[in-house]
C-alpha cells in the first residue's frame, strides 16, 4: 500500500490553550503531524486558538487559522477552504470532540471531507464505558486472555448496596447515576460509609440508582502505547508502569518506561489484550493508548480505558522511546504502512517494530498548588498537575534522580539534611498521594521504615521501594566515608543519579568542591544515544541523554556550536511560550549556518523533538547538567555560545555562575541581567534614564511597612522579594490587611524583605516586547491590557496594537524601552511592563529575556521575533536582519497601520480543577499572583470581533441574548452604568443585587433585583442568584471583587457567585473594563461580523502595510 | 548480593571490568547481545543459547525473580550472563525466588557491569566473537593469560551442539482436548513452549533426539513432523539434514522453527551462512511475503539461510519460495515449498519470550496435517 493519491488538503485541529490535562504535547503532536503531511505534498489548513506554538507557526501549515475551536467556527474554514479530510486525532479531546460534533451535525458530509486517522464507531465504543466492557468481555472470552473489566453491579436501594458491596468486597466506590459532574462518587471502606455515600447517592441520582464498583486502589497500574495500520499490522511502541499505584491521575503520578515488573507471560498477555481491543474496538489507523490496572497479589488484570487518539502518554513515550508517534500516525492516515515508514533514526530499518531500550525512563509531575491557597493537595483521579519533566538513566536510580532535580523545585530531590522525622509519621504522609510523596519515602527508609511498612503504607512496588533504599544505603556510604570519597565511592553515587549538590550536602562541602574533586578524579558523564534498538543499529541522530557508563557517543561537530537552554518543566508562569522562543531561536540559528544544541527536559515541547535541533541533549537543567553538556560540547567541537535568554527564569538563573565558569554566554550579559533583576541596581538605570518607577519601599517587620504605606499612600501592591510569576504578591488597601500579610511573609522567608509598591489605581497597564542590538531598537509590539494594573500581566487579557493609547503615548514608550535597553546593556529580548496613570508613564519592571508574549506578538505582527533575537544575540544587527528580510524593512510592531489586524490574548485559568478539603472550588478572581495555565488569541479587523473571538476560544462563546446578572463593588459602580445599559438596549434582562440595582436605575436602566447568596432563600422561596446560576437562568455575570478575603460578608457571596459560575460554565465578568469589552464583543456577534481569517491572509496585508506606511 | 571483581574478556583483547553476578568462576562461549525487554527467565532456559555468553541491552535484570513456570527448558542453558543491573529484590507474585540465587545454584558465571551499551556497540560493529567471563579469583590472573584462554576455545562457527542439549529419550507431549494429529518433533534444543503451543491445537507431540533417523521418525506414523530450533552451526547438521530429506521423500508435512528452518534449507539444496551478530530479541519486523502483514517476532540466531529473494526457485522437492523477510536487513526468515506441504521460519511464533504475533503458524502446521489426511 502506499499513499493515498485522493487527498489533496487536509484540516487538522489543534488542542487549543494549554489547560491541565491538555498541554504543550499537542503542539509537540500537531506540529509534527502538520510538517509530515505538508512534505507530503499536501495543502494543510490548521485551526488553533492558541498562539504560543510552533504550529501556528505560518510556514507550519499553509493556512492557520487562529480562531475558537468550536464546531460553527470550524465549520467557516471547512466552506473556505474546502479540505478533501479532516485528521482529528492529533489535538486531544479538543479537536477529537470537534470532529465528532461536525460528523454529527452533518457539517462533514455537506462539504464532502472525510475524517481520517478515526472512526467514529470506534471512539464511541471507546468511550462509553459500557460498550467498552463489553469489547473487553468478548476479547477475553473469545481469545481466551486475562481480561476483564472492574466489577460492578447497580443498586437502588440500600438493601441492594449492602448485597452488592458483600459480593464485590470493600472498599467499594459508588457512583450515583446521571449527577453533576459525578457528584455523590467516593470511596466506602465499611458498612458505615456506604450506608452514608450510597444513602446520599441514592438521594441525589434523580433515578435513586448508585453504582457500585469493587475498588481497584493500590493496584499495579500499566499503559501501553499503540500503532495500527489501515493493513492490520499493530505495534507497541512503549510499555509505561506508574510508580504511584492505582488511585492517582496518570498524569499525576510518576511513570517509568519501560514496565519494569512485568515476566514476559504477563506483559505478553497485555500486549495480546491491547491489540485484540483495538481490533475489536475497530480503531482506524494511527496511535492510541491503554491502561491497565494488576491485582498486585494475583495478577488479575483488569483494562481501565483506552485513547483513540494520540496523547499526553503518546508524547512521553515518543520522548522516551525516539518513535514519533504523531509523525508517524500521520503517514498512516493518509494511507502509508507501517512498514513503509522509515525509522527516521536507524535510517535503514522500518517503522514497523517495537522500540527496545536500553536505559529507563521517568516522568515525574510538577504540581503548582502554591498558587491556590486552600487547594486540597491530595492526588485523585482528576489531573492537577501542570507539567511534567522527564529524564533517561541507564538505570531506574539514576533516571529518578535526574527527574527529580528537573523539577527545579525546593524539596523535590532527596535529601538526607536535618532531622529525617519520625518514620511513622513520614509513612503516615505517605500513605496519601500528594506532591512530594516520593520523598516522604525515602525519607521514611531512611529514618528506618521497611520495605514492607512502605508497601503496606504506599502500595508502591517493593521493587521501586527497594531501589529508593539502595539510593538511600549509597547515601549513607557517602556520608560516612572516612577520610576523602574514593573514585569507585564517588562513581558509584553518579550512576545512581547523586548530583554534586546532593554529595556536597552528604559531606559538608559546597557543590562546587565535589565537582573538582569529582573532575580531578576524571570522573565525568558520557553521552548515550536514544536510538530506538538497544544500539543493535547505528544511530543517525544525535539524541542523547547523559550516563556514568563506558563510552561517549558524542559526534564530533565541524560547524560552530549555539547552545540553546530550554525552559524545563511547565509551570504557571513558564510555560509553551518560552518553548516556542527556544525553537524559533534554534530554526533561525540554523538557517544562519550554526550547529544548533537544544537543553531540555520536558517531554511535552517541540524543542525535545529529535529532529528540532541539530544535537538534542534531554538533561536537567541545573548548573551540573549543563556544565557537563557544554563541557561535551566542547570536546567535540567549538562552542560558540550559550542562549540563556529565551527559555526564561531557569536558565536566565544560571547565566551568572555559567559564565563564572567560563562559560561563552551570548547575548545580554549577565552583569545586565543583575542590572534589571536587582531592585536598587534597576532603580540606578531608571534615573539615569530619566524614567519614573512608583513610589515603593523594602520592609522586614509590619512597622517598616506601616511606615512606607503611610508615606507612599494606600492601596499598595506587596510582594516577597525574589519571586516568580507573581508569587505571594498581593493588593493591600488598609493597615489591617498589611498587618496580616507581613506576618505570614515574615513568617515564611525571615531572611527576604517584603517589597511594599505604590499600587497605581486605575492605570492602564501596557507590556511591551522589544529587540535591541546596541544600536536600534525594534519594538516588537506594544500591548495594552484590558484589566486595569495590578492584575498579573500573565492573567491579564491585552489588545495589540493598543486601542486606546495615542502616537504620543506610543513615542513616549518607544523613547522610554530604548533608554532602558541601553542603560541595561540589553542584546537581544526585553519586555518591559509600563503603568500609564493619570498621563504619566511608570515603568512596573524590566525583564532582559524573551517574555511569555513573544510568541503572541509573533503572531499579531506576522513578524518572527525570537528568530530575531537569536540572531541579534550572534552579533547581527537589527538592520542587517531588516536587509535579509527576517525583519521588515521599515517600521516595526510600535508604528502598525491602521487598518492592521487587531490581536487580542486572553489567559486561560484553571479555577476548575482546584477545591478545597470540603470540595468546594476555590476562588475565581485574578490577582497580582499569576494563576493561568495558557492563552488563546483572537485576531480580527476591530477589536469587539477579536474581543469575542478570544472568550469564546478561552471561555466559550459570550451570549447575545438572555439575563445578565450584576453586582459590583461601589469604586465600579461609575464605570458600568453604560455599558449595563448597552446590554439593556441589545434585549438583555439585567439582574442585579440591590445597591446595583439601585444605581443602574437611577441611571434608567430596568433593573431586578435578586437575593444576595447570604440573605438566603426569601419567605416564598425565591431562589438567590447562586440558586439561580446553579439552574441555568443566568447567561452572563458581571461580579468585580470587593471586601476582604474571609469567611463571610460580601466577598464570600461573589465567591459564591462565581463558584457558581464555574459549575454552570457561565461566561463570568470580574473587571469594569473586561465588562467594556464583552459589550464590544457581544455587540459584534449580534451584528453577525464574526467571520475567518487566516494568519497568512493577514499577514498578507500587514507586509503590503509595511512597505508602504513604514515610517508609522 | 556478591561485589567480587570480574571481568569479561572479548577474544580482540577488549575488556569490560564489573562486579561477579551468580556463580563465581571463569566461563567462555561466543558472546552475543539479547535486545529483549521481558524474558530472561525463558532466555536463560533457551538451549538454543548454548555455550554462549548472553549480554542483555536491557539494564534491570532479574526484576520479577524466577517462577517454576517460565522456564522453557529444565535448566539454565546459556554459558555465561553479562547484565547491567541485577535485581536487590524479586518482586512478583509467581517469583519463588531471585534469578541471582538461581544462577548461582546452576553454576552459572555472570558479570554486572556498566557497559553493556558499549559492549553492544562493540558486537554490532565487530561481530558475535568469543568471550570469557572471570570472577573471583578467576580475575586475579594477568589479562594476557585470561585473553589466551579466550582465544584458545573452540568458535561457534562448525560447531555441533544440537546433540549435546537433546532430549537423549524420547517423551510424549500429550494433546489438550481432543487429538487430532500426531506429529513427530525432533529436538535439537527444542523450548517447552513449542510442545505445548502444538498440544494446544490437538497435537500428541513426540519429541525425538537429535540423532533421529528418519525411520525413526517415520515409525511414530507421524501426521506432521517439526524440527526445532537449537544451537550451533547448521552447517555441521549432516544427521538431521538426511533425517529431514526422507521426512520430504516420504511426503509427510513439514514445519520447521530456526535451526529447524536451517536444516529445511539445506535439505532443499540451499546454503547457510552466519550472520555479523545475528537476531536476538523480541521485536523484529518479520513480513509475509504472500499478505504484506508484518509480525512483530522474536529471534534467536546467528546464521541464515541463502536464498534467492526474487521470486521462486526448484528443489529436489519441487519448487520453494522464500515466504518471509526480516525487514530490518532482508534476511531470509521463511521457506516455503509450492508443490508439497512443507514450510519452515528462521523465527520463534511459540514466543516465550517474545509477542504471540506468529502463532497462527501453528494453525497452519495443523492445516496442511489435515489437507494431507
Amino acid at each position: 500500500m502506499a499513499r493515498r493519491e485522493d487527498l489533496k488538503s487536509v484540516l487538522v485541529i489543534g488542542s487549543g490553550p494549554i489547560v491541565i490535562g491538555q498541554a504543550a504535547e499537542f503542539d509537540y503532536s500537531g506540529t509534527q503531524a502538520c510538517r509530515v503531511l505538508k512534505s507530503e505534498g499536501l495543502r494543510v489548513t490548521l485551526v488553533n486558538s492558541n498562539p504560543a506554538t510552533i504550529m501556528t507557526d505560518p510556514e507550519i501549515a499553509d493556512a492557520t487559522y487562529v480562531e475558537p475551536i468550536t464546531p460553527d467556527v470550524v465549520e467557516k474554514i471547512i466552506a473556505k477552504e474546502r479540505p478533501d479530510a479532516l485528521l482529528p486525532t492529533l489535538g486531544g479531546q479538543t479537536a477529537l470532540n470537534t470532529a465528532i460534533s461536525l460528523y454529527e451535525n452533518g457539517v462533514l458530509a455537506k462539504y464532502g471531507v472525510e475524517l481520517i486517522g478515526a472512526d467514529v464507531a470506534a471512539i464511541q465504543a471507546g468511550e462509553n464505558r459500557e460498550k467498552f466492557k463489553e469489547v473487553v468481555a468478548k476479547v477475553a472470552r473469545e481469545q481466551g486472555l486475562n481480561a476483564a473489566s472492574a466489577r460492578s453491579l447497580i443498586c437502588h436501594t440500600m438493601d441492594e448496596c449492602l448485597a452488592a458491596a458483600g459480593e464485590l468486597g470493600y472498599p467499594v466506590v459508588v457512583r450515583p447515576s446521571f449527577t453533576m459532574g459525578g457528584a455523590g462518587s467516593g470511596f466506602a471502606h465499611d458498612e458505615t460509609d456506604l450506608r452514608r455515600i450510597a444513602g446520599a447517592g441514592l438521594d441525589a441520582s434523580p433515578t435513586s440508582e448508585v453504582l457500585l464498583e469493587e475498588s481497584i486502589l493500590g493496584w499495579k497500574e500499566y499503559e501501553l502505547e499503540v500503532m495500527r495500520d489501515r493493513a492490520d499490522n499493530v505495534v507497541i511502541v512503549c510499555s509505561i508502569e506508574n510508580f504511584d499505584p492505582m488511585g492517582v491521575h496518570t498524569g499525576d503520578s510518576i511513570t517509568v518506561a519501560p514496565a519494569m515488573t512485568l515476566t514476559d507471560r504477563e506483559y505478553q498477555n497485555m500486549r495480546d489484550v491491547a491489540i485484540a481491543v483495538i481490533r475489536e474496538v475497530g480503531v482506524d489507523t494511527g496511535g492510541c493508548n491503554i491502561q491497565f490496572a494488576v491485582e498486585p497479589g494475583t495478577g488479575r488484570m483488569i483494562v481501565i480505558e483506552m485513547n483513540p487518539r494520540v496523547s499526553r502518554s503518546s508524547a512521553l513515550a515518543s520522548k522516551a522511546t525516539g518513535f514519533p508517534i504523531a509523525k508517524i500516525a500521520a503517514k498512516l492516515a493518509i494511507g502509508y504502512t507501517l512498514d513503509e515508514i522509515p525509522n527516521d533514526i536507524t535510517a535503514e530499518t522500518p517503522a514497523s517494530f517495537e522500540p527496545a531500550l536500553d536505559y529507563v525512563v521517568v516522568k515525574v509531575p510538577r504540581f503548582a498548588f502554591e498558587k491556590f491557597p486552600g487547594a486540597d493537595g491530595t492526588l485523585t483521579t482528576h489531573m492537577k498537575s501542570v507539567g511534567e519533566a522527564m529524564a533517561i538513566g541507564r538505570n531506574f536510580t539514576e533516571a529518578l534522580q535526574k527527574a527529580l532535580r528537573s523539577l527545579e523545585q525546593k524539596n523535590t530531590v532527596f535529601s538526607w539534611a536535618g532531622d529525617l522525622g519520625d518514620p511513622e509519621a513520614l509513612l503516615e504522609s505517605a500513605r496519601h498521594p500528594h506532591d512530594g510523596r516520593v520523598r516522604d519515602v525515602q525519607r521514611a527508609l531512611a529514618a528506618g521504615a521497611t520495605t514492607e511498612q512502605v508497601y503496606e503504607a504506599t502500595h508502591i512496588d517493593p521493587w521501586f521501594i527497594d531501589q529508593i533504599a539502595g539510593i538511600n544505603e549509597i547515601a549513607e556510604e557517602i556520608r560516612t566515608a572516612e577520610d576523602a570519597l574514593t573514585r569507585d565511592k564517588l562513581l558509584r553515587a553518579k550512576r545512581h543519579g547523586f548530583s554534586d549538590a546532593q554529595i556536597g550536602e552528604l559531606r559538608g562541602l559546597s557543590e562546587e568542591v565535589v565537582r573538582e574533586l569529582r573532575h580531578a578524579l576524571g570522573i565525568r558523564p558520557v553521552y548515550l544515544t536514544v536510538d530506538t534498538c538497544a544500539a543493535e543499529f547505528a544511530a543517525q541522530t544525535p539524541y542523547l541523554y547523559s550516563a556514568y557508563d563506558e563510552e561517549t557517543e558524542v559526534p564530533p561537530g565541524a560547524k560552530p556550536k549555539v547552545i540553546i537552554l530550554g525552559s524545563g518543566p511547565n509551570r504557571i508562569g513558564q510555560g509553551v511560550e518560552f518553548d516556542y522562543s527556544c525553537v524559533h531561536a534554534s530554526f533561525a540559528l540554523a538557517d544562519a549556518g550554526y550547529e544548533t544544541v537544544m537543553v531540555n527536559c520536558n517531554p511535552e515541547t517541540v524543542s525535545t523533538d529529535y529532529d528540532t535541533s541539530d544535537r538534542l541533549y534531554f538533561e536537567p537543567l541545573t548548573l551540573e547538567d549543563v556544565l557537563e553538556v557544554v563541557h561535551a560540547e566542547q570536546q567535540s567541537g567549538t562552542v560558540a555560545g550559550v542562549i540563556v535568554q529565551l527559555g526564561g527564569q531557569t536558565p536566565l538563573g544560571l547565566a551568572r555562575k555559567l559564565k563564572d565558569a567560563g562559560v561563552p554566554i551570548v547575548g545580554t550579559s549577565p552583569e545586565s541581567i543583575h542590572l534589571a533583576e536587582e531592585r536598587g541596581a534597576f532603580g540606578r538605570v531608571l534615573h539615569r534614564a530619566g524614567l519614573l518607577a512608583p513610589k515603593h519601599g523594602t520592609a522586614t517587620s509590619y512597622e517598616e511597612a506601616r511606615e512606607i504605606a503611610a508615606e507612599i499612600g494606600y492601596p499598595v501592591l506587596v510582594r516577597p522579594s525574589y519571586v516568580l510569576g507573581g508569587r505571594g504578591m498581593e493588593i493591600v488597601y488598609d493597615d489591617a490587611t498589611l498587618e496580616s500579610y507581613m506576618a505570614k511573609a515574615t513568617d515564611a522567608s525571615p531572611d527576604h524583605p517584603v517589597l511594599v509598591d505604590r499600587f497605581l489605581d486605575e492605570a492602564i497597564e501596557i507590556d511591551v516586547d522589544a529587540l535591541y542590538d546596541g544600536e536600534e531598537l525594534y519594538l516588537g509590539g506594544v500591548m495594552e491590557h484590558i484589566e486595569e494594573a495590578g492584575i498579573h500581566s500573565g492573567d491579564s487579557a491585552c489588545a495589540l496594537p493598543p486601542i486606546t493609547l495615542g502616537h504620543d503615548d506610543v513615542r513616549r514608550i518607544r523613547e522610554s524601552t530604548e533608554a532602558l535597553a541601553k542603560g541595561i546593556g540589553v542584546r537581544g529580548l526585553m519586555n518591559v511592563q509600563y503603568a500609564l496613570s493619570a498621563g504619566v508613564l511608570y515603568v512596573l519592571e524590566a525583564n532582559p529575556r524573551a517574555s511569555r508574549t513573544v510568541p503572541f506578538v509573533s503572531k499579531a505582527t506576522a513578524v518572527q521575533l525570537a528568530k530575531a533575537a537569536a540572531r541579534v544575540m550572534m552579533g547581527t544587527t537589527v538592520a542587517e536582519l531588516r536587509a535579509e528580510g527576517l525583519l521588515p524593512e521599515s517600521g516595526d510592531g510600535g508604528s502598525l497601520p491602521l487598518d492592521a489586524p487587531i490581536a487580542v490574548k486572553e489567559a486561560v485559568l484553571p479555577f476548575e480543577r482546584f477545591r478545597d478539603r470540603e470540595g468546594r472550588f476555590v476562588d475565581t478572581i485574578l490577582s497580582p499572583e499569576m494563576r493561568s495555565t495558557g492563552e488563546v488569541m483572537g485576531i480580527d479587523e476591530v477589536f469587539g470581533t477579536a474581543y469575542a473571538k478570544s472568550q469564546q476560544a478561552a471561555y466559550g462563546p459570550l451570549p447575545t441574548k438572555g439575563r445578565v446578572f450584576v453586582s459590583v463593588a461601589n469604586r465600579d459602580k461609575r464605570h458600568m452604568i453604560f455599558p449595563v445599559k448597552r446590554l439593556a438596549d441589545l434585549g438583555f434582562e439585567i439582574l442585579a443585587t440591590e445597591g446595583t440595582a439601585e444605581v443602574l436605575r437611577r441611571n434608567g436602566v430596568r433593573a431586578k433585583i435578586v437575593r444576595k447568596h447570604s440573605a438566603g432563600p426569601g419567605p416564598d422561596g425565591e431562589p438567590t442568584i447562586v440558586q439561580r446560576v446553579l439552574d441555568g437562568e443566568v447567561d452572563l455575570i458581571v461580579n468585580t471583587p470587593f471586601g476582604s478575603p474571609g469567611q463571610s460578608g460580601p466577598r464570600l457571596d461573589g465567591y459564591e457567585i462565581r463558584t457558581a459560575s464555574v459549575l454552570r460554565g457561565v461566561p463570568c465578568v470580574t473587571t469594569v473594563q473586561g465588562l467594556a469589552a464583552a459589550v464590544q464583543g457581544i455587540e459584534a456577534i449580534a451584528a453577525g461580523l464574526v467571520g475567518v481569517r487566516s494568519l497568512q491572509e493577514h499577514a498578507e496585508r500587514l507586509r503590503g502595510a509595511h512597505g508602504v506606511l513604514g515610517q508609522g | 548480593m556478591t561485589q567480587t571483581p570480574a571481568l569479561l574478556v572479548l577474544e580482540d583483547g577488549r575488556v569490560f571490568h564489573g562486579v561477579g553476578y551468580g556463580a563465581e568462576g571463569e566461563t567462555l562461549g561466543e558472546i552475543v547481545f539479547n535486545t529483549g525487554m521481558t524474558g530472561y527467565q525463558e532466555t536463560l532456559t533457551d538451549p538454543s543459547y548454548a555455550r554462549q555468553i548472553v549480554a542483555m541491552t536491557a539494564p534491570h535484570i532479574g526484576n520479577t525473580g524466577v517462577n517454576g513456570e517460565d522456564a522453557e527448558s529444565a535448566r539454565i542453558q546459556v554459558a555465561g550472563y553479562v547484565v547491567r543491573e541485577p535485581a536487590r529484590v524479586a518482586s512478583n507474585w509467581r517469583a519463588t525466588g531471585s534469578l541471582g540465587s538461581a544462577l548461582r545454584e546452576q553454576g552459572v558465571v555472570g558479570i554486572a557491569m556498566p557497559g553493556t551499551r558499549a559492549l553492544t556497540r562493540h558486537l554490532r560493529d565487530r561481530g558475535a566473537m568469543r568471550a570469557g567471563i572471570f570472577s573471583g579469583d578467576a580475575a586475579a590472573a594477568p589479562e594476557a593469560e585470561l585473553l589466551a584462554k579466550v582465544q584458545a576455545s573452540p568458535a561457534m562457527e562448525g560447531a555441533d551442539l544440537a546433540r549435546e542439549v537433546s532430549t537423549t529419550e524420547t517423551y510424549v507431549v500429550p494433546a489438550i482436548g481432543e487429538k487430532r494429529f500426531t506429529v513427530a518433533a525432533v529436538d535439537l534444543g527444542i523450548k517447552a513452549m513449542t510442545p505445548h503451543r502444538m498440544a494446544e491445537r490437538g497435537c500428541e507431540v513426540h519429541v525425538l533426539p537429535a540423532t533421529a533417523t528418519a525411520a525413526d521418525i517415520l515409525a511414530v506414523n507421524p501426521d506432521g513432523v517439526f524440527f526445532s530450533n537449537g544451537p550451533g552451526d547448521p552447517a555441521t547438521a549432516e544427521g538431521p539434514v538426511a533425517a529431514l530429506r526422507g521426512v520430504l521423500d516420504a511426503g509427510t508435512p513439514f514445519f520447521g522453527i530456526c535451526f529447524g528452518n536451517q536444516i529445511f534449507g539445506r535439505a532443499l539444496g540451499l546454503g547457510t551462512y552466519k550472520l555479523r551478530f545475528g537476531h536476538r530479541g523480541i521485536n523484529q519486523p518479520v513480513q509475509d511475503r504472500t499478505t504484506g502483514k508484518v509480525d512483530v517476532s522474536a529471534h534467536n540466531h546467528g546464521f541464515a539461510v541463502k536464498a534467492p529473494l526474487d521470486g521462486p526457485f526448484d528443489t529436489p522437492y519441487g519448487r520453494a519460495e522464500v515466504s518471509h523477510v526480516n525487514l530490518n536487513d532482508d534476511c531470509v526468515e521463511g521457506l516455503r515449498l509450492l508443490d508439497r506441504p512443507g514450510f519452515s521460519v528462521q523465527y520463534h511464533p511459540e514466543a516465550a519470550a517474545g509477542p504471540h504475533d506468529a502463532t497462527g503458524l501453528f494453525d497452519r502446521f495443523c492445516e496442511i496435517m489435515e489437507g494431507s489426511k
